[in-house]
C-alpha cells in the first residue's frame, strides 16, 4: 500500500469570479517524482501555492505532510522544501553563507548545519567554491546548489517550480540525477516543468488545463491511452488542443 | 528566534558587502550635513560692497570704515559717479553700493539729517535683502553712537533686538535639524523599500514566504539592521554637527534619541509601504527619492516657513511626517523644551507609523492572495 503525502480532495480556488483551480482531486505518494504539467495560466502556480501553504483553498480538503492546508499552513511550511526557477540563492553571499542561512531558516542547529554544509560541498564537489559568492558561479552550479539547499532540512516533500529553466541539457541531466537520488532517499518530489522530455522521467504525470486536471497517470499509460509516441504529443492533444503554448 | 537572527545576520552581510549601500547609509548623511552647513549658509560674510562718496568728508569716511571693518563686507571699489553703479553690479562681485549724498557731513551737523542710499543687486533677492539689512544695521549703530556722543537732547526710542535661542542667527541652527529630518526619512524609506523589492525581483521573497519564517519575521528581519544603522547614523550626525558647527543639544539627549527612534521607525514603515506598492527596485527608488525628497525640502518647513504658504500647501504639508519631526527636533535641540511641548507632534508621528504598518500588512496579504 502506497503512503500518500499529499492528499487533495475537491480543491477549489477562486479569485473573485475567476476559478483558478476547479475541483482538483489527486494524491501524491511518498518517495515518488510527481510531474505537474500544464500550459501557462492553467492553474499550476495557484495549486502549488496552496500545497505549500501560501494560499488558502476556497473549498475542499488539502493535506500536505499530514497537515491541513486551510488551518495549519505554518506546519506545512516546516515540512516542505521549495525551489523556483527565478533564482533562490543570494548572489552577494558565498556558497557557505547561503547554505548556513537556509539551514538556519529551517531551524537546524549549528552543529547539524556545519555537518550538512560539509557533506553537501563534498557531494556536489563544491568544496573549492565554498567561499565564493554566488554571483560568479555558472547557472548550472547555482541551480544544483539551490536544489541541495531546498532539501537541506530533509523535508517530506520538495516542490520544484520549473527548476531547470534556462539550463543547458548536460546540467539538466545532472539535475535530474539529483532528483532521483533525492526521491530514493524517500523525499517526495513535486515538479513542474515546461520540458516534455523531463516529464518522461517522472513516476507519474498530471496535466492541468483551464483549472482542471485532465489526465493523471504514469507516462507509459498516458502514451498508450492517447496513442502517442511522447508525452509532448499527449500534452499537445489534451492541454489546450487549439492553442498549445509550450516553450 | 534563531531563524530570525540568522536572517538578520544575512541582512547585515548584504549591507556590509555592498559598498554602495554603505556609502548611502553613512557617507551621504555626513556629506549632507557638511554641505548644507557650510554651503547653504544664509549668513553674510565678506559680501562685496562699493561706495559712491559724493561728499568725501570725515563722517562718510568714518561710516565707510565702520562698514568695512565689520567683517560682513569687503571693499570692491570706490565709484566716481552714478554711471558706475550699473557697471560694478554687472561685474558681479559687488552686491551693494552705498551712496553718500554730497555735503553729507555738513548737512548732518547743520540740518540734523543726511541721506545715505543703499543700492543692492536685486537679481539675487535673498542676498540683496540680507546685505541691505546688514548695512542698515551698521548705519543705525553709527547713529546711536553719534547721538550718545552728542548727548542729543531729543529723546529717541531705540529698539534693541535680541534673537532668543540663536543670538547670532546662525543658519546651522536651521539646517542641521532640517538635514537630519530629510536624511533620515530618505535613507530609511529608500533602503527598506529597495531591500524588500530586491527580494521580490530576484525571486528570493517567494522562497522566504514558503519557508517557516513568518511574514512579520521577514519584514522585521529586513528592517532591524537598518534601524540599528540609522540610529548609529543619527549619533554620528549629532556629534559631527556639534564638533563642526558647535551646535549643542539644549534639551534632553535621551528624549531626542527616543523621538529620533520613533521617526526612524516611521520612515522604515513608510519604506515597507513603498515596497508593497512597487514591483521593481527602480520604482521603489523613484518613489522614495522623488516622492520624498522634494516635498520634504519644499513643504516640511525645512527651508520655507509653512506660515507663509498658501492654505492649500499648508494642508498638503500636514500629511508630511517631516513637518512634525522638524518641530520636535528644533524644539529639543535648539529651544531645549521638554516632552510637554512636543507630545502632539510625537503623537502624529506615532499614528502615522501605525497607519503605515496597517496599510502595509493589508497590502502584503492582499498581494499574497493573488
Amino acid at each position: 500500500m502506497k503512503e500518500a503525502v499529499i492528499t487533495v480532495k475537491n480543491l477549489v480556488k477562486k479569485f473573485g469570479s475567476f476559478v483558478a483551480n476547479d475541483n482538483l482531486t489527486f494524491e501524491v505518494y511518498k518517495g515518488e517524482i510527481f510531474g505537474f504539467l500544464g500550459a501557462n495560466g492553467a492553474g499550476k502556480t495557484t495549486a502549488i501555492r496552496i500545497l505549500s501553504g501560501l494560499l488558502k483553498p476556497t473549498s475542499g480538503e488539502v493535506t500536505v505532510a499530514g497537515f491541513d492546508a486551510s488551518h495549519r499552513p505554518e506546519m506545512i511550511k516546516k515540512h516542505i522544501g521549495y525551489m523556483c526557477q527565478r533564482f533562490s540563492l543570494y548572489e552577494d553571499l558565498t556558497v557557505k553563507e547561503n547554505i548556513m542561512l537556509y539551514g538556519g531558516i529551517y531551524g537546524l542547529d549549528t552543529v547539524t548545519i556545519r555537518q550538512k554544509t560539509n557533506d553537501l560541498l563534498e557531494r556536489l564537489r563544491f568544496s573549492g567554491y565554498a567561499d565564493r559568492v554566488i554571483a560568479g558561479l555558472p547557472l548550472g552550479l547555482r541551480q544544483k546548489l539551490a536544489f541541495a539547499v531546498a532539501v537541506i532540512h530533509e523535508p517530506e516533500i520538495v516542490f520544484l517550480d520549473e527548476p531547470t529553466g534556462g539550463v543547458d541539457p548536460v546540467t539538466r541531466r545532472q539535475f535530474w540525477e539529483m532528483i532521483y537520488e533525492t526521491a530514493a532517499r524517500g523525499i517526495t518530489v513535486f515538479v513542474t516543468t515546461h520540458y516534455m522530455d523531463e516529464a518522461e522521467y517522472c513516476d507519474r504525470v498530471s496535466v492541468m488545463s483551464e483549472g482542471r486536471i485532465v489526465a493523471l497517470d504514469t507516462p507509459e499509460n498516458l502514451k498508450k491511452q492517447y496513442n502517442a509516441e511522447s508525452i509532448e504529443e499527449v500534452f499537445i492533444r489534451i492541454a489546450r488542443p487549439e492553442k498549445a503554448m509550450i516553450d | 528566534m534563531k531563524r530570525f537572527l540568522g536572517f538578520v545576520k544575512k541582512e547585515f552581510l548584504h549591507i556590509f558587502r555592498d559598498y554602495r549601500t554603505l556609502i548611502i547609509l553613512f557617507g551621504i548623511p555626513a556629506a549632507q550635513i557638511l554641505i548644507f552647513g557650510f554651503v547653504v549658509s544664509t549668513d553674510i560674510k565678506d559680501a562685496g560692497l562699493a561706495i559712491l562718496d559724493l561728499s568725501k568728508d570725515e563722517t562718510t569716511r568714518k561710516i565707510s570704515g565702520k562698514i568695512y571693518s565689520s567683517g560682513f563686507f569687503r571693499n570692491t571699489g570706490t565709484l566716481n559717479g552714478y554711471n558706475d553703479i550699473g557697471q560694478v553690479f554687472r561685474q558681479g562681485r559687488t552686491k551693494a553700493v552705498l551712496i553718500f549724498e554730497s555735503g553729507f557731513g555738513d548737512k548732518l551737523i547743520k540740518e540734523g539729517r543726511a541721506t545715505v542710499s543703499i543700492v543692492a543687486d536685486g537679481s539675487e533677492p535673498n542676498v540683496a535683502t540680507l546685505v541691505s539689512n546688514y548695512a542698515s544695521a551698521i548705519i543705525s549703530d553709527f547713529n546711536r553712537e553719534m547721538n550718545l556722543s552728542l548727548l542729543s537732547s531729543s529723546p529717541v526710542v531705540q529698539p534693541e533686538v535680541r534673537m532668543y535661542f540663536n543670538p547670532s542667527l546662525k543658519s546651522h541652527f536651521m539646517f542641521v535639524p532640517g538635514v537630519i529630518t530629510l536624511i533620515m526619512i530618505l535613507i530609511c524609506a529608500l533602503m527598506t523599500s529597495v531591500t524588500i523589492t530586491r527580494e521580490k525581483e530576484f525571486g528570493t521573497m517567494e522562497v522566504l514566504l514558503v519557508s517557516p519564517l513568518r511574514p512579520i519575521q521577514i519584514i522585521l528581519g529586513k528592517v532591524t539592521p537598518y534601524f540599528l544603522l540609522s540610529f548609529i547614523n543619527i549619533i554620528t550626525i549629532l556629534v559631527l554637527s556639534w564638533l563642526v558647527f558647535g551646535l549643542p543639544v539644549k534639551g534632553s539627549l535621551v528624549l531626542l534619541l527616543l523621538e529620533t527612534m520613533l521617526y526612524i521607525m516611521m520612515s522604515l514603515t513608510l519604506g515597507i509601504l513603498i515596497s508593497t506598492v512597487s514591483k521593481t527596485m527602480q520604482q521603489a527608488i523613484f518613489i522614495s527619492a522623488i516622492g520624498l525628497l522634494l516635498p520634504t525640502i519644499l513643504l516640511s518647513g525645512f527651508i520655507f516657513p509653512i506660515e507663509n504658504m498658501p492654505k492649500i500647501y499648508d494642508y498638503v504639508s500636514s500629511i508630511m511626517p517631516p513637518r512634525y519631526f522638524i518641530v520636535i527636533i528644533k524644539n529639543i535641540m535648539i529651544k531645549g523644551t521638554g516632552f510637554q511641548f512636543v507630545w502632539k507632534e510625537t503623537l502624529v508621528i506615532a499614528l502615522m507609523t501605525i497607519l503605515f504598518t496597517v496599510i502595509s500588512v493589508k497590502k502584503f496579504s492582499l498581494r499574497l492572495q493573488q
